[in-house]
């Protein structure tokens, strides 16, 4: 109950906006913009559940095959880069560079590569995601305290056991705000891919809707898009939060220390 | 288990920007021996024992224990650091903090769970096994890092400053706790203070250091009788006697 009315003014300003938008398109005579009803009506049609293992299956599988690949080799490289002065000194240039590049810019060069398959679209978003990951992983494990790191060597830890126990959690707070801006990312560069050279998807259901004047269905797979966006998020955060309870902590305490 | 530190010498840098820390040390620290390392501050004794414990390489000369050649850190030894906050691992709880470096000895479980429990019930905090680290004051914070220290099962225990940032009360009483386990768990200290009282309060004998480069100013040996005492011992003549010897010990050169 208590939460309920805390949660009040959050509920109310969208309920607000929805309000207003449906009022003042239920007069518009504007085709581009139709009522609200309509698009409820064609958001409901489309994604419960018609579309969802013909669109939205699809889209989510190549956005997290992308976003995994990113994730798995940004920790990674990130790890390697972070730990060795002298391979940070050779690859930081490069690095640069290649962060520089903007990912959609590389979408000609995928299907090139790797045909008009999913593998191109998981390649763009693993190529836009990765650096987030990979920058945020390298500060991570940079800005380890030095005397947890000799702490680790007095007591012997093993070098596995060091980078599982030791330099992975101790670097997992700018790790975990790589990965929260690379999920946003993902879910772009997705949309993005699927603009091009694709056969299904959301935003090729966006794009289609907006070719063949569907204007409603268009807007539909738009408010689709925003719920997914706001759903991963909440949900990421609410994993951060459970994961990182103890550097929150950490913090408080030092905080109040000091 | 004797320590032998002999001609070490250790200087930063090289060519026009080399800083000499360290000029020239030796001395030998027996089995089961207290040794209270004091000097001027910023004189070099966190590099000492940096190098006594394999964490730094010397620039020269060597560090022995029982005769073998220390290059990284022995297996018989442990090393307790001042900042508590940053030595103990935040997102381990305090039993997970004391059993971490055991996993390297791959010993059988039981005996593990019997060393987490009775190191921690030394220092007695049994009833915080389940907290983090940062849930606790600081003073508590130190004793899980004994608690860590004394698990490994070290004959020598290398001590940082350990006390400089707990306040009066809890380093009184965290100066007796580490005297009780020392009888009990027949280790050897190596303890750098800062602190005159505490170092004659603590040791068998004191090593007082120059200003940098350092050297040896003088040995100082305290005969105060043992179990010492926080009232007792402090009211002896001798204890007097001895602070003031150190306190001239290390103004004379600064």
């Amino acid at each position: 109950m208590r939460r309920l009315r805390e949660l009040g003014p959050q509920l109310l300003v969208p309920a607000l906006v929805l309000l207003a938008w449906g009022v003042w398109s239920a007069r518009a005579e504007n085709f581009f913009f139709p009522p609200l009803t309509d698009i409820l009506a064609s958001f409901r049609a489309n994604w419960l559940f018609a579309r969802v293992p013909t669109d939205v299956v699809p889209s989510l599988e190549r956005m997290l095959a992308g976003y995994a690949l990113a994730v798995a080799g940004g920790v990674g490289l990130g790890v390697l880069i972070g730990s060795f002065r002298l391979v940070r000194w050779a690859a930081g240039p490069a690095v640069e560079f290649l962060r520089a590049i903007p990912p959609p810019v590389l979408i000609p060069f995928a299907i090139l590569t790797f045909g008009i398959g999913p593998q191109f679209k998981i390649f763009v978003i693993a190529a836009g995601c990765v650096w987030p990951v990979l920058l945020n992983t390298i500060d991570g494990v940079r800005g380890i305290d030095p005397t947890l790191r000799e702490t680790a060597r007095v007591y012997r830890i093993g070098a596995l056991a060091r980078l599982l126990s030791v330099v992975l959690p101790a670097a997992s707070p700018r790790i975990f705000a790589g990965l929260r801006t690379a999920l946003s990312l993902s879910l772009i560069l997705m949309v993005i891919s699927e603009m091009e050279a694709s056969t299904n998807g959301i935003g090729f259901f966006v794009l289609q809707s907006q070719r063949s004047f569907a204007i409603p269905d268009m807007w539909s797979g738009i408010l689709l898009l925003g719920l997914l966006g706001f759903l991963l998020n909440a949900g990421f955060v609410e994993l951060e939060r459970r994961l990182l309870r103890w550097h929150r902590g950490a913090q408080a305490s030092a905080l109040e220390g000091a | 288990m004797t320590l032998e530190v002999r001609k070490l010498a250790k200087t930063y840098g090289n060519g026009a920007q080399a800083t000499p820390a360290i000029k020239e040390l030796s001395f030998q620290v027996r089995e089961r021996e207290f040794i209270c390392i004091v000097g001027p501050s910023g004189c070099g004794k966190t590099t000492l024992l940096k190098c006594v414990s394999g964490l730094l390489p010397a620039t020269s000369g060597e560090v022995l224990l029982d005769g073998r050649r220390v290059t990284s850190p022995p297996e018989q030894m442990a090393l307790v650091f001042q900042e508590y906050g940053r030595s103990l691992f935040p997102w381990m709880r305090v039993e997970q903090n004391v059993r971490f470096p055991l996993r390297r000895k791959r010993l059988p479980r039981r005996e593990a769970d019997r060393l987490v429990s009775q190191s921690l019930a030394a220092v007695g905090l049994s009833e915080f096994v389940r907290h983090y680290p940062w849930q606790l004051s600081g003073g508590m914070q130190q004793r899980v890092a004994i608690a860590r220290a004394l698990a490994y099962q070290p004959q020598i225990l290398v001590m940082d400053e350990p006390f400089a940032s707990v306040d009066a009360q809890t380093r009184a009483d965290l100066e007796d706790l580490l005297l009780s386990v020392w009888e009990r768990f027949a280790v050897t200290i190596l303890f750098v203070t800062h602190d005159i009282d505490e170092a004659v309060y603590m040791g068998d004998r004191i090593l007082v250091l120059s200003a940098r480069p350092t050297t040896i100013e003088e040995t100082v040996a305290v005969e105060l009788p043992r179990p010492r005492d926080q009232v007792r011992t402090k009211e002896l003549a001798e204890f007097a006697h001895l602070r003031g010897h150190v306190y001239r010990a290390i103004k004379k050169r600064t």
